[in-house]
């Protein structure tokens, strides 16, 4: 039910199946999981804010925002990418690479610090091609050959730029990362390009045919296939996107921390897989919604930012976090396990859907 | 493409909501970013590299009793695994709540300045200690002795315990660490310079991690067959690679110095494999940072050439490039670890 295809072949044929299925729209929002997190945030920040002391200033939404840029933005092609049931584990190793290229290019290559920007987002969607290659066209399972290449990509980082790093970047666009919109509040530059990649994303997953084409392949690739889906090009085109977000981010972390490392966010793959799936994606594809995801990402970071402020340590942060993350994955688990019993019960007068995907989750 | 009218109302009410809630904690309250009030006293935060780490639980708890000595409030952050952006998060946090001075070890001598930067915008003096940024981020290095006494200390060490002649290697913490690379540096300009019979053959990463640090040995014993002697100028490195010379063949014949803390050390040198080796007293060093922040609060220091008195060490000058040298580097060995517990 929150599976967002549109099904209206199946409307047309099934008209009173279809019916006994569906909700009244404001129940649909209300019980979907992509609510549930929107209101979790909502509560985390109103909690926050009356009993965390500096929660309620002006800086915190500026670190916040600046803190989970990376994030927001890799988790936006990774939701598209789970959807269809693959994952990127190389993206954090993507952003190292891109970073010591950008840094190289502009120093070491006398390159103009935009061209150099611009090859380092060529360089990330060449890296996301290769694995999109290897994934889509070669037929190999994403989670090996992302594994593959997280190892290869910051192995070339570390093989080009050691443990040197660069740090002649021009003022002005170092400032510009840092900088606020609106100089009086608390919203840092980064979050322009993330809202027209958010939207872009958004167009793309939930009101193309091409996004409608990423949810059947997760759902069912074979069946995709025979329903005119592109199921390979789909999925490089995916590995492409997230190589070339990579690129921006590598592009954006080098910039705000001034500096070119080939250790730059390592590990931020899993942080950007973690608040993806506490969005409400599932990990078997077919499911899941960009507005979940961002309020994912959000709710993990002001958890991170009022445990800080409150004293907490990093252990004790990443064990909360971590529950939560658990209790996110069991959450759907028992729903699904629950709808399942419920459209059993009901036996075959909600036939229609229901029993389609129940069957496909035994499937998977 | 078609439009679905109702997911993208759903899809904007949310966002709507969302940014609302979001926009509400933008306001303009300036609230809570200046100072603790009265009555609080001076508020020191020490990032160290990284928390669970034996080396910064001695210096942190010389910091605290010289916090707690100057009627202060002492608090320990920082992440847990050496990495310079967990640094920042902890910086920025510290700046939003508008501690008076921060005592940091830098993960990366570049990749903090721009944090410490903002959290000096905001009127907090920040003091580096261990490992420095550069110099022109930070209002003042404590530097634990300077690295050119760190470096001959060493090399002299394992001369003396190798005969002057022989393969060596370096056993180092972190690729990045800025103060292990400045050390094996000058040693191995050291012993170019006057040590013509002994040969640097390698140097290896243990990531101040103890298991990678023993495997990283056992490897470099395999790897050089020859090899008489080990330096590893970090405290993590060095007991694991005592842990493995101590259960090996090699004991005995391939020399083990660098720099670490009786406590770990103290079974090595009593068991024969490790002669002598040398430390600072990394308590010492946090007392003395710490009174260094207090000075800087207070106004009592600006630059070089000032003075100021750090409790039991007495009294210390600032030098060139806003540093404060701790002292000498100091060798324990069988004669004297029994004296010391940290």
């Amino acid at each position: 039910m929150s599976t967002l295809i549109d099904h209206s072949d199946a409307q047309a044929q099934a008209p009173r199946s279809y019916a006994a299925y569906s909700r009244p729209f404001w129940q649909r929002v209300v019980l979907s999981r992509e609510f549930a997190v929107v209101a979790l945030l909502i509560a985390a920040i109103v909690y926050s804010r009356s009993q965390v002391d500096y929660f309620d200033g002006p800086q915190t939404m500026y670190y916040l925002f600046r803190d989970s840029a990376s994030i927001l933005l890799l988790a936006l092609p990774m939701t598209a990418i789970i959807i269809t049931g693959e994952i990127d584990l190389s993206v954090a190793s993507t952003v190292g690479l891109t970073s010591v290229a950008f840094g190289m290019l502009h120093s070491d290559a006398g390159f103009s610090i935009t061209v150099a920007a611009l090859l380092a987002i060529l360089i990330g969607a060449v890296c996301g091609a290769f694995n999109g290659f290897l994934v889509a066209y070669v037929g190999l399972p994403s989670i090996a050959v992302t594994i593959g290449t997280m190892a290869l990509f910051r192995g070339i980082a570390a093989g080009l730029l050691g443990t040197e790093s660069r740090t002649d970047f021009p003022d002005s666009w170092t400032d510009l990362a840092k900088e606020r919109i609106f100089e009086d509040q608390p919203y840092p530059m980064i979050l322009i390009p993330f809202v027209v990649l958010a939207i872009a994303f958004a167009l793309l997953l939930h009101f193309s045919p091409f996004g409608r084409g990423v949810f059947e392949i997760g759902l069912n690739d074979e069946a995709a296939h025979f329903t005119g889906v592109d199921v390979a090009r789909t999925k490089a085109m995916l590995f492409v996107l997230a190589g070339a977000v990579a690129g921006f981010v590598g592009i954006y972390t080098t910039l705000v921390t001034g500096v070119a490392r080939a250790e730059n966010s390592v590990g931020l793959e899993l942080q950007v897989i973690a608040a993806v799936l506490l969005g409400g994606v599932s990990i078997f594809g077919g499911k899941g919604a960009l507005h979940g995801v961002i309020a994912g990402v959000l709710l993990i970071g002001v958890i991170q930012r009022a445990m800080l402020l409150n004293g907490q340590t990093i252990n004790i942060i990443n064990i909360v976090i971590g529950v939560l993350l658990v209790l996110s994955v069991m959450s759907t688990s028992l729903l699904a396990g629950a709808r399942h019993l419920v459209a059993a019960s009901k036996g075959a007068r909600t036939s229609g859907r229901t029993s389609d995907s129940a069957g496909k989750r035994s499937l998977s | 493409m078609r439009f679905q009218n109702r997911r993208l109302a759903s899809l904007a009410a949310v966002t709507m909501v969302a940014s609302l809630a979001l926009t509400a904690c933008g306001g303009d309250d300036e609230s809570g970013s200046s100072s603790d009030g009265g009555g609080g006293g001076t508020t020191v935060t020490f990032i160290p590299k990284n928390l669970g780490n034996p080396y910064f639980d001695t210096s942190n708890a010389g910091g605290k009793k010289a916090v707690e000595e100057f009627g202060g409030k002492y608090e320990e952050v920082g992440p847990a695994e050496g990495s310079p952006d967990g640094q920042v998060t902890y910086i920025n946090t510290a700046t939003q709540q508008g501690r008076n001075a921060l005592v940091i070890s830098a993960n990366d001598p570049d990749a903090l300045c721009d944090a410490i930067g903002e959290a000096r915008d905001a009127d907090i003096k920040v003091v580096t200690y261990d490992a420095d940024t550069n110099p022109d981020c930070r209002d003042l290095f404590i530097n634990q002795a300077d690295s050119a006494g760190i470096a001959k200390v060493q090399v002299e060490m394992i001369a003396e315990q190798i005969g002057d002649a022989g393969e060596v290697a370096f056993l180092s913490a972190a690729a990045n660490a800025t103060n292990q690379n400045e050390w094996i540096g000058l040693m191995e300009d050291e012993i170019a310079a006057n040590h013509p019979d002994i040969k640097v053959v390698d140097t290896v990463y243990g990531d101040d991690d103890d298991q990678t640090s023993f495997d990283r040995t056992a490897a470099l014993l395999q790897s050089h067959p020859n090899l008489k002697g080990i330096i590893s100028p970090t405290t993590v490195g060095i007991a694991a690679a005592a842990r493995y010379l101590s259960t090996s063949d090699a004991k005995g014949k391939v020399a083990l110095t660098g720099l670490g803390t009786p406590n770990q050390m103290r079974e090595y040198v009593e068991d024969g494999t490790v002669t002598e080796f040398a430390l600072w007293n990394p308590g010492d060093l946090g007392y003395l940072a710490a009174f260094a922040a207090k000075a800087l609060v207070d106004g009592d220091i600006e630059g070089e050439g000032d003075t100021f008195t750090a409790g039991d060490l007495g009294e210390f000058t600032v030098g060139a490039d806003n540093t404060v040298l701790l002292g000498e580097p100091f060798r324990f060995n069988a004669d004297n670890i029994a004296d010391f517990d940290f």
